[in-house]
């Protein structure tokens, strides 16, 4: 049996060793080199000097300052807007599925052509869309900006493209999650006299709290891995506002070839993701326990 | 007749949030229908959200002004592959972790759950380098073979094949089936959901991939659709109708596999919630 079972498990196995594990044991070492593509310096360990050149980086720390602002806005906004989604569509009335089908729609789009798209959408002067929306909503007192240029709007406009194609996505999974919740328990809790709004305090969040915990947990993690949007709408800009750990990292280890500077930059990247995950497990834990 | 008035406030009240929803997405699909020029002298307005000209000519121009062909081709070859190899190799691997007693396998399937939190951005830089020293990049190869093995998908494996009957493969081993002909004949036909999500995850991870492609690629040959929209919309003249046409064959493959096979896009979703 156990040589049956390497059999089955082997190319699966071997995949993840040679494309995950072992780059990742190599963004350890690179992170210690001093390894440029095409350079003629001989590669040597130069201990930490990576890590002190790209906190030394104003552009590495705005990046980092970035994923963080982003993670605290997009988090509880994506969340909290993907729970009073799911929560209006959990309940059995004609052609609500209509609407499932429409909120989730924007997460089968590949994140370039949401960014191209919403280029059109954050076009400068009273003609884009967004201004022209805005103009209307504030009935005339909002003044034309070109969003993608201006160094305070150009990050809220990425995370507003952001949240719209990914909020689909949690909502389904709190969908799932208030599914799952036994309808025996919201019955008790009428009996009990429970109004709506204790029933939701007091049944519906309890019950969904591993499941928002861990929609929170893969938000912040995408927070931190944000790429796409930042490279196809604004490319870091204007002035590194809206640059992110992760296009710093490309950055200088593809169109700088630094590649020991990049893979420090990832190594930093994987130990955030390593603290918010272990923090999750640790919520997650607490609450079984107390169960 | 409270009941009455508060599920019709209900339907306005999702029917105005399901319009900005589709928004972006009307603005493409009128946008790639009427000419260049009227997209950007609409945007303002929401007449930019209707077609008021019924006319396939951008689509005609995106064909003419780059290879829209070959993006589409690499990007279903390589989607392709890295579904089909994976669902292949994942659900082997899930099913020797559930269902096959072997020495080590707590051991090694705990170091796959620890994988399953490496993000491909956190080795993106030093997977580049050792493709580039492999001699791998500007090929189909690199874009499809890191991908096969998959620690998640394997995870939604192993959790679906626990939960199947033992005594499903009790009866074919009494029938003298060895190990794979229980795999293919058995397990597999009892384990559809999980082969749907986990085929639609991969499609649609695949399609949208665009960091590493932009790693690793460089010239139009062997790059997908991502970095195609990307380039043609940098492609001088700017020309909106043009790119909204080439956004909408890109996502009309996606959106109609979703309109047909809604149930399992939505399960396959939920399911990566299960794993709290």
């Amino acid at each position: 049996m156990t040589r049956a079972a390497w059999l089955f498990a082997a190319p699966a196995l071997l995949g993840l060793l040679l494309f995950v594990a072992l780059p990742f044991v190599l963004a350890f070492v690179l992170a210690f080199t001093n390894l440029r593509l095409g350079s003629p310096l001989p590669l040597e360990f130069v201990g930490l000097e990576q890590f002190h050149r790209i906190f030394s980086d104003p552009a590495f720390l705005r990046a980092l300052l970035n994923n963080a602002v982003f993670a605290l806005v997009v988090v509880p906004v994506q969340t909290l807007l993907a729970l009073g989604l799911a929560l209006l569509l959990n309940r059995r009335l004609k052609g609500l599925a209509l609407f499932r089908t429409l909120f989730f729609m924007p997460v089968v789009f590949p994140l370039s052509l949401v960014s191209v798209v919403w280029i059109l959408i954050f076009a400068p002067g009273a003609n884009g869309m967004m201004n022209a929306f805005l103009e209307t909503v504030t009935l005339g007192a909002w003044q034309p900006r070109d969003f993608l240029h201006d160094p305070v709007l150009a990050l809220p406009a990425i995370m507003l493209t952001s949240v719209w194609q990914g909020v689909g996505f949690q909502m389904v999974i709190i969908l799932a999650g208030l599914q799952a919740i036994p309808g025996g328990l919201y019955e008790a809790a009428a009996i009990d006299g429970a109004s709506r709004w204790r029933r939701f305090w007091h049944v519906t969040l309890p019950q969904l709290r591993n499941t928002l915990i861990f929609v929170v947990l893969v938000t912040t993690i995408l927070a931190f891995r944000l790429f796409d949007q930042v490279q196809i709408m604004t490319q870091g800009g204007p002035r590194n506002a809206t640059t992110t750990a992760m296009y710093e990292a490309v950055q200088a280890a593809f169109a700088r070839q630094q590649v020991a500077k990049g893979a420090a930059i990832t190594v930093v990247l994987f130990l955030i993701v390593l603290l918010v995950t272990v923090l999750q497990r640790r919520l997650v834990r607490q609450e079984r326990e107390i169960a | 007749m409270k009941r009455w008035w508060v599920n019709g406030a209900l339907y306005l009240g999702l029917m105005a949030l399901a319009l900005v929803f589709i928004a972006p997405i009307l603005l493409m699909v009128a946008g790639s229908l009427k000419p260049d020029a009227r997209v950007l002298i609409e945007a303002g307005s929401w007449r930019a959200l209707l077609p008021d000209s019924v006319s396939l000519r951008n689509y005609g121009d995106v064909f003419s002004r780059v290879d829209f062909t070959r993006y589409l081709l690499n990007s279903l070859w390589i989607t392709a592959c890295v579904v089909v190899l994976g669902l292949v190799v994942n659900a082997m691997a899930g099913y020797a972790f559930a269902r096959m007693q072997w020495r080590g396998r707590d051991l090694v399937f705990g170091l796959v759950l620890m994988i399953l939190i490496i993000p491909l951005e956190a080795i993106a830089v030093p997977l580049f380098y050792q493709v580039t020293l492999w001699g791998w990049r500007d090929t189909y190869v690199v874009q499809i073979v890191p991908f096969i093995a998959n620690a998640f998908s394997i995870y939604l494996f192993h959790t679906y094949f626990l939960g199947l009957p033992r005594e499903l493969e009790e009866a074919a081993r009494i029938d003298g089936a060895g190990v794979l002909r229980t795999f293919v004949s058995i397990i597999v036909p009892n384990a559809r959901p999980a082969f749907a999500s986990v085929a639609i995850l991969t499609f649609l991870t695949q399609w949208g991939a665009f960091l590493w492609p932009l790693m690793v690629t460089s010239g139009e040959a062997v790059r997908p659709l991502p970095l195609g929209i990307a380039a043609f919309y940098t492609l001088p003249p700017l020309q909106w109708g043009d790119i909204f046409a080439f956004g909408v064959m890109m996502v009309a493959p996606v959106l109609l596999l979703f309109l047909v096979f809604q149930k399992w896009f939505v399960r396959g979703v939920a399911a990566t919630g299960v794993k709290g």
